[in-house]
């Protein structure tokens, strides 16, 4: 491979630069931060005034609805879209989607998408020389049942390298993209598997300075999913922000 | 009850484009109907370069005001308007829709869509609304751009153009930097 790397900082580079953020950082700041120089390419793309507070009205209200006209059940099974057995760990990985009142989000449209067990992405912008799989494409879809719970059959992914710093690489994780019932819960995010070693050396997770949310984007591994000589599983829940319905609650809806 | 913490954001990064666009994934009508407009512009970064791998989506109400609760969005067969697209940019940053003007979701109210922008790069989502240019009575009335100084908020109100469109670009930084939105509920 061509040796293109003498202007990248090195991982220590990286690191450092990570530790010092989370030193400064106030505790309780829950979500990444837009501007976290570490991950370079936030650098021109970072908002850098504050947000604008605004009261949601219309459609922002009204998330959009998803239903079976949409999505096919299939579309939840990874393992059986192209024809043949994809090689890799065969997993599940089952949860909930809830509002910031730990309510369900019912019936709504949950995507992901995901590298090969070598790492590697169906997309033609991915130069990693790992092999593509013919057999998965990493791409599902499906609409949470009536408790808010979904389930996605797949390849637990590989890690893959990246060209944010010299011997980059991001812990194995799976993209999802959620919805919820006003459009202002809308959600992309990232699912990371227990215990990874690159956790502390990958600047997109360590975007998020606070520790213990940063868990929240780590699975559990659920023996009680894991099916006998089939697959492993992992639980992973979701919880969006609050809807609109929890601020036009009265002040006392508790009692 | 006390309100849980949401699980954190992350960038959409790079390799989206296999898995959230499809098939008339921007055509919240077909393009050139009645009343069909385009609705355009270009997602810019920090040094005014536009962004190659941004996803935008739209949520709008329909022409006479009304929020559709319709399903479909995915697979657009039938007339039925949804009031939701995606659009993923080209590259040059640019991105489009084929829609309808947004009416009013009441008397007086100003007009516009709600937007999300995603990028490889923005560690999050972020929220801001399009504003139809027209009913300047109603757009002074709006809350939000009342609050805004005149220079920022005209980044937030469409330009009509000579064909009925609207170009509305996106600025994630920079002088022009557009105004994104923060709602109750969510955390810093
Ligand atoms: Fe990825």
């Amino acid at each position: 491979m061509t040796e293109r790397t003498e202007a990248l900082p090195s991982q220590r580079d990286i690191s450092a630069e990570i530790v010092a953020l989370h030193d400064a950082a106030e505790v309780g700041e829950t979500q990444p931060r837009l501007h976290f120089p570490p991950y370079r390419s936030s650098l021109l793309r970072h908002p850098t005034k504050n947000p604008r507070p605004a009261d949601p009205e219309g459609a922002e209200l009204v998330a959009p609805v998803f239903g079976h006209s949409d999505v096919d059940p299939l579309e939840a099974d990874l393992t059986v879209q192209s024809g043949g057995e994809p090689i890799g760990e065969r997993m599940l990985v089952r949860g909930r989607v809830v509002d910031g009142d730990g309510r369900p989000v019912r019936r709504q449209l949950v995507e992901i998408w995901q590298a090969n067990a070598a790492g590697r992405y169906v997309h033609q912008r991915d130069q990693h020389p790992a092999p593509v799989d013919p057999h998965f494409t990493g791409l599902g879809r499906c609409l949470t049942d009536d408790d808010g719970g979904y389930a996605f059959t797949t390849i637990k992914p590989g890690a893959y390298p990246w060209r944010n710093h010299r011997n980059a690489w991001r812990p194995a994780h799976i993209h999802f993209s959620l919805f919820g019932t006003d459009f202002t819960q809308r959600l992309i995010t990232q699912m990371y598997f227990p215990g990874d070693p690159l956790f502390a050396l990958d600047p997109i997770y360590q975007s998020v300075t606070d520790p213990a949310a940063r868990e929240r984007l780590v699975a559990g591994y659920d023996h009680d999913l894991s099916e006998h000589e089939w697959l492993l599983g992992y639980r992973w829940d979701i919880v969006l922000t609050g809807s609109h319905a929890t601020y036009l609650e009265p002040e006392d809806h508790d009692g | 009850m006390a309100e849980l913490i949401a699980t954190p954001g992350q960038t959409i990064g790079p390799f989206f484009h296999e898995a959230l666009p499809y098939d008339h994934d921007r055509e919240l009508v077909p393009p050139g109907g009645a009343g069909a407009i385009r609705l355009h512009g270009y997602v810019y970064d920090g040094a005014g370069a536009g962004a190659p791998d941004a996803l935008v989506e739209i949520r709008q109400a329909d022409a006479a005001g009304v929020v559709p609760t319709t399903e479909g969005s995915l697979c657009r067969l039938g007339a039925a308007f949804t009031g939701w697209g995606r659009g993923s940019t080209d590259r040059t940053g640019h991105y489009w829709f084929s829609t309808v003007d947004p009416g009013p979701v009441r008397p007086g109210a100003a007009a516009f869509f709600a937007v999300t922008v995603f990028a490889r790069g923005l560690l999050n989502r972020v929220f801001t609304r399009c504003y139809l240019p027209e009913h300047e009575a109603a757009l002074a009335a709006d809350p939000l751009l009342a609050g805004l100084d005149p220079g920022r908020r005209a980044g937030l109100v469409a330009r009509r153009e000579p064909d009925g469109g609207l170009r509305f670009d996106i600025h994630l930084q920079g002088d022009a930097e557009t105004v994104f939105l923060t709602f109750p509920g969510h955390r810093s």
